[in-house]
């Protein structure tokens, strides 16, 4: 289990790093935390004929809130998202979200924003950003001129590993939208171990307003197509937030959302846990957004 | 003064090395040795046309790239058995069929992950690269994955064995069908249980020096039997073995996987080592597993699709046991049928079968060689008799425990004489054992009687627990024997060694305790070596819970002869009776005089010295040994029949296995819509006769349950039908976590000494992990009410069986002494069928 032979770039600065992207083009592949990426070159299940180790580019590793937005940049740990009060104030889900992310230590070293990159179905990122309405920020440069675009979430998940990102950018950062008063969020999740990647996940967002639910979302790990938002809110309709009918919901996700069997749960059960995490998700969701709302309100 | 340590729980002295990073694992030896990687077969099954290497050889940094046809050539010139099948290790009358793999495939390939090439090379950087530059051209044959593909036979493994069976044994005590015919009840189990493997964290992995001068050999192996790789090496290599020394340096784990031998890489590297050194290339070549090869190229366990019938009266007291069972062994037979054996008697538990019967089939299939893992086979066949118990007691309407109890061996019925033959050949007789009292222990520490209103509780409020129990008996210690030498040097010290191997399980302290009381010194005075053939040339290995038992009580024989020898030197010395002294506190001193009187005492350190006539004084110390200043000059300075030295050679061969026992009671929960499977409480009861250090014996239960727990809700070796193992990692390949493992495990021991070896003690390495199948079944079925009878559970398989229950297709069952809704359950009945 060694990795093929490549060459290793490990640039200092922001734009060194994009040159040598640019330069190598589909011959690149971008370290950072590499809490997937060394495993599948130690498995040669990818052999990336150069790697560029982002470590040493300064700047990457910021977390700021400004503007109704919070931003994390490229380097920055989950451990760090994670244990970051003033981001849990500004998007509770993600600390939720990242507390279901593998185990401390692969979470002291990987990094969120390279989690997304990824582009894992069956991780928790992707889903959490795709329900957020969040973006990736990348960067490349060519002819000495750096040029910068965002990518929404619901344009940059393509499918399974795969996603819009170009090779020679490199995403610098993720946006997310500061939470919206009255919004509450819940990430439920059953995986087979502590730890494991979910055979099932659901990913809620309601927002209420006084005692009424005005909007209710969810995304799905391991589970339905990645980069689309189920909209429940839709399926209930205008009531009070007392009044959702949870089974009803579950029933209607499991009808919309679709599943495949592997070797850990068959595509039944997982379209059972669809409905099970559902509910449990927009309980969840829907208490967390009244008591933001009764927060907000005394 | 000295504190017995024998039934202490002293901490372990090997820890604070280990949990430093201190640990000489085989990979941290050897850093400029030449690196070998081996090619391994993609397919399960296919015949080998062509290999092309050349592609290989133009990589910068390779040395030597082998295929069988090296091995034959080599065969050819050098006369050394390097191209002949490896050897089969334990063979057996039924073994009708054995067949082993050769070091390199020669014309076919039987498993994903059998070796082809051997590459070495600068490093393992290089040398994979090499391997995935050499193309082996293949011809399909049809692949045989899974026991019902095995019975069909519709294809082959071996070719020339039609049936796929390697073995079939029959043993049967009394007349099985007659007493089936006779019975009140009977009632038919078909059961199945799942693969999994020893999994240690260091895999398998072996480094070779050759020395050129000296025609020598030295293995470092991640064995278990020291002694029997360097008996395979000198025999394949044409060697003598007193050119071959193995060690075993310290071993990450084994728990059964590295008692097999030789691997093939253990032939393979010493080979190329002594081939390149030769050659004056390079002397050392290493190998070190990866885990991708652990997964597809070492060995798996578990296995077996049971049918059990048992006959039963009114009280559920056994009249007749027949158990047939087909066992699935994977490619190659190379341990012979040991597992199998260990299945169909060990079955027995600590019951009274009335006639028993036990039929099995050894399979071949087109996957990895299935080899002892801890339990060995006792997992399986716990998890027969044990779900055939509650059977019984759900078809009775009675408690589970009453079942039991009524077919129970009795303390006073031992020794108890199976009339079967056991796994080391020798009568199934169970030494000594106390079953009523375990079930009293466990039945209070879960709170057995209790339990019933919990789960009703429980119930009430939508939630779903159960309670289950499960008993096992333990044939450990096996001989044919293990051995100990024990000096005492001129410092004091005292340097004890046995030649069977340690993979974690705390022998230097262990062993240790036995020595120090023996010889009144403190247990930081002993420091003990295992699995150096230079320290100890005889011994047969670490498995079936033996070491404890066999060289446990080797070093107790040893260390007597020490003492023994010390006293009379020392009753000399100080001109009294060797029934006057004692050996306290590293001194032979007059019992009863004051610390430090004159002339009463002679230190240890002394009587080591004097214990070795001498000619030259080395230092200050043994000047008191010279020729001018001891010894009576009319008679000879060693007399007739003593031999220099405050040492002693112990051995231990006892006639035949002791037997441990215990019970495992759980209370888990399942969630109601998701099927999660929690375990709330696990409980332990254990006699493995006296302890010698309780802290090891507790750590060894928790170790054991953790593997248990395991096989029980989480491990399972996903075949696709082409033969793919599809989990291979440990990222698919579920092993517990520590998260996965009961918080606590709650521990009572009972303590039977065995007659059998002098310090009364049973083996206590597996009994953790043998009864967990069962018992998780056992408790799951009373949770959900309805049967369970395959082994592991996922929630996934939970959500199924609960929708195939609901649709009917999954019989009920009655829980926790509850009627099971038969009308005249009392009365006598003709041959009701399960239907399972």
């Amino acid at each position: 289990m060694k990795p093929s032979p490549l060459r290793y770039f490990r640039p200092t600065s922001l734009p060194d790093a994009l040159d040598v992207l640019a330069r190598l083009g589909d011959e690149g592949k971008v370290l950072a935390g590499g809490q997937s990426l060394i495993p599948l070159l130690s498995m040669r299940l990818a052999a990336p004929p150069a790697l560029v180790d982002i470590n040493s580019v300064p700047g990457l590793d910021e977390i700021t809130v400004d503007a109704g937005t919070l931003r994390f940049g490229a380097l920055v740990r989950h451990t760090d998202l994670e244990r970051s009060d003033a981001a849990f104030a500004a998007q509770p889900l993600l600390r939720r979200a990242l507390l279901n992310v593998a185990h401390l230590t692969i979470r002291n070293r990987g990094t969120t924003v390279g989690s997304v990159v990824h582009s894992d179905p069956s991780a928790e990122l992707p889903a959490v950003l795709t329900l957020l309405g969040g973006s990736v920020v990348a960067q490349s440069r060519a002819g000495g001129r750096q040029t910068e675009r965002k990518i929404p979430a619901s344009e940059f998940f393509i499918g399974p590993l795969e996603s819009a990102l170009r090779p020679e950018e490199l995403a610098v950062a993720v946006e997310v939208p500061v939470a919206a008063p009255g919004e509450g969020t819940a990430l439920v999740e059953l995986a087979r171990r502590h730890g494991d990647y979910a055979m099932c996940g659901v990913v809620a967002r309601a927002v209420v307003e006084g005692e009424q639910l005005k909007s209710l979302h969810a995304t799905y790990i391991s589970a339905g197509d990645m980069g689309s938002v189920v909209d429940l809110g839709a399926e209930v309709g205008a009531v009070g937030a007392d009044q959702v009918d949870l089974d009803a919901l579950g029933a209607f996700a499991r009808k919309v959302v679709e599943t495949d069997g592997d070797i850990h749960a068959t595509a039944e059960y997982r379209s059972h846990l669809v409905q099970v995490l559902t509910a449990r998700a927009v309980r969840a969701a829907v208490d967390d957004a009244v008591n933001d709302v009764r927060k907000e309100a005394s | 003064m000295t504190t017995k340590m024998f039934g202490s729980p002293i901490k372990r002295v090997e820890d604070p090395r280990l949990l430093r990073g201190e640990g000489r694992y085989l990979d941290d030896l050897g850093h400029d040795s030449l690196i070998a990687a081996f090619v391994r077969s993609p397919h399960a099954h296919a015949r080998i046309v062509d290999i092309d290497v050349t592609g290989a050889l133009e990589v910068d940094g390779v040395v030597a790239v082998y295929t069988y046809d090296d091995l034959a050539e080599d065969a050819a010139a050098t006369g050394s058995g390097v191209d002949k099948r490896l050897p089969l290790l334990i063979p057996h009358p039924a073994l009708h069929a054995p067949r082993t793999g050769y070091p390199l495939a020669k014309d076919e390939v039987n498993h994903v992950g059998e070796a082809v090439v051997m590459v070495v090379a600068r490093d393992r950087y290089v040398a994979e690269d090499a391997c995935e530059r050499i193309v082996v051209e293949y011809d399909f044959l049809p692949p045989v994955v899974g026991l019902d593909a095995a019975k069909a036979a519709e294809n082959t493994v071996h070719e020339d064995v039609a049936d796929n069976v390697a073995a079939h044994l029959v043993q049967e005590v009394g007349d099985v069908e007659a007493a089936l015919a006779t019975a009140p009840h009977t009632l038919t189990l078909d059961l199945h249980i799942e693969r999994s493997a020893s999994m240690p964290m260091e895999g398998k992995g072996v480094y070779a020096i050759w020395n050129g001068d000296e025609e020598s050999l030295r293995v470092y192996s991640s064995t278990q039997a020291a002694t029997s790789v360097r008996a395979a090496v000198a025999a394949t290599l044409g060697m003598a073995q007193n050119k071959v020394e193995c060690v075993a340096p310290d071993v990450g784990g084994g728990f059964g996987v590295k008692i097999v031998h030789p691997w093939p890489e253990e032939i393979l590297v010493p080979w190329a080592a002594r081939k390149l050194g030769e050659a004056g290339v390079a002397a050392e070549v290493k190998w070190t597993e990866d885990r991708r090869e652990h997964f597809v190229s070492s060995a798996h366990e578990r296995a077996q699709e049971q049918k059990v019938t048992v006959g039963f009266d009114d009280d559920g007291k056994l009249l007749a046991f027949d158990f047939t069972f087909w066992h699935d062994n994977g490619a190659y037979t190379p341990y012979g049928i040991i597992v199998p054996i260990v299945t169909s008697t060990q079955v027995l538990g600590p019951y009274k079968p009335g006639a028993y019967r036990c039929e099995f089939f050894s399979m071949y299939t087109n996957t990895v060689i299935v080899t002892p893992y801890r339990g060995a086979g006792r997992p399986q066949g716990c998890f027969a008799m044990e779900r055939a118990m509650d059977a019984i007691a759900q078809y009775l309407g009675k408690d589970r425990t009453e079942v039991r109890s009524r077919n129970f061996i009795q303390p006073e019925e031992m020794p108890w004489d199976h009339q079967l033959t056991f796994q080391d050949g020798r009568p199934l007789v169970y030494d000594s054992g106390d079953y009523p009292a375990s079930l009293e222990k466990i039945k209070a520490l879960v709170g057995w009687d209790e339990f019933e209103k919990i789960r009703d509780e429980a119930r009430a409020e939508g939630r779903k627990v159960g309670i289950g129990l499960a008993t096992y008996v333990e044939g450990t210690g096996p001989g044919p024997y293990e051995g100990a030498h024990v000096i005492v040097e001129t410092s004091g010290k005292v340097k004890a060694a046995t030649g069977l191997t340690t993979q974690g399980q705390g022998h230097q302290t262990a062993f240790a305790q036995v020595v120090a009381d023996e010889l009144g010194v403190r247990v930081e005075d002993v420091e003990v070596t295992t699995g150096d053939t230079r320290r100890f040339r005889y011994a047969v290995g670490t498995f079936a819970s033996r070491a404890a038992v066999m060289s446990g009580s080797a070093m107790h024989i040893a260390a007597r002869k020490v003492r023994e020898k010390a006293l009379k030197i020392a009753a000399e010395a100080l001109e009294v009776s060797v029934d006057d002294l004692e050996l306290v506190d590293g001194v032979a001193r007059v019992k009863g005089t004051p610390e430090g009187a004159v002339g009463a005492s002679l230190p240890l350190s002394t009587i080591a010295v004097l214990s070795n006539p001498l000619r030259y004084a080395f230092d200050e110390a043994s000047k008191a040994a010279t020729q001018f200043a001891v010894g009576d000059v009319t008679k000879p300075p060693v007399a007739p029949g003593e031999e220099p030295g405050l040492e002693a050679t112990g051995y231990h061969s006892p006639p035949r296995s002791t037997f441990a026992s215990g019970m495992h009671a759980a209370v888990v929960e399942t969630d109601p819509e998701t099927a999660e499977i929690k375990i709330l409480r696990y409980c332990v009861v254990h006699d493995c006769g006296h302890l010698i250090n309780p802290r090891i014996v507790e750590g060894q239960i928790h170790g054991g349950v953790a593997q248990g727990v395991g096989g029980a809700l989480y491990e399972r070796m996903e075949y696709d039908e082409y033969g793919q193992l599809l989990n291979a990692s440990y990222m698919d390949f579920l092993m517990p976590y520590v998260t996965e493992v009961p918080e606590r495990i709650e521990i009572d021991h009972l303590e039977t000494p065995s007659p059998l070896n002098p310090l009364g003690i049973k083996g206590a390495g597996e009994a953790g992990v043998i009864p967990s199948a069962a018992l998780i079944a056992s408790a799951i079925e009373d949770a959900e009410g309805f049967q369970i009878r395959s082994m592991p559970i996922s929630p996934s398989e939970l959500f199924h069986l609960r929708e195939a229950h609901a649709r009917g297709e999954v019989p009920a069952v009655a829980r926790g002494g509850e009627s099971n809704g038969r009308p005249g359950t009392k009365t006598r009945r003709k041959k009701e069928k399960e239907t399972a």
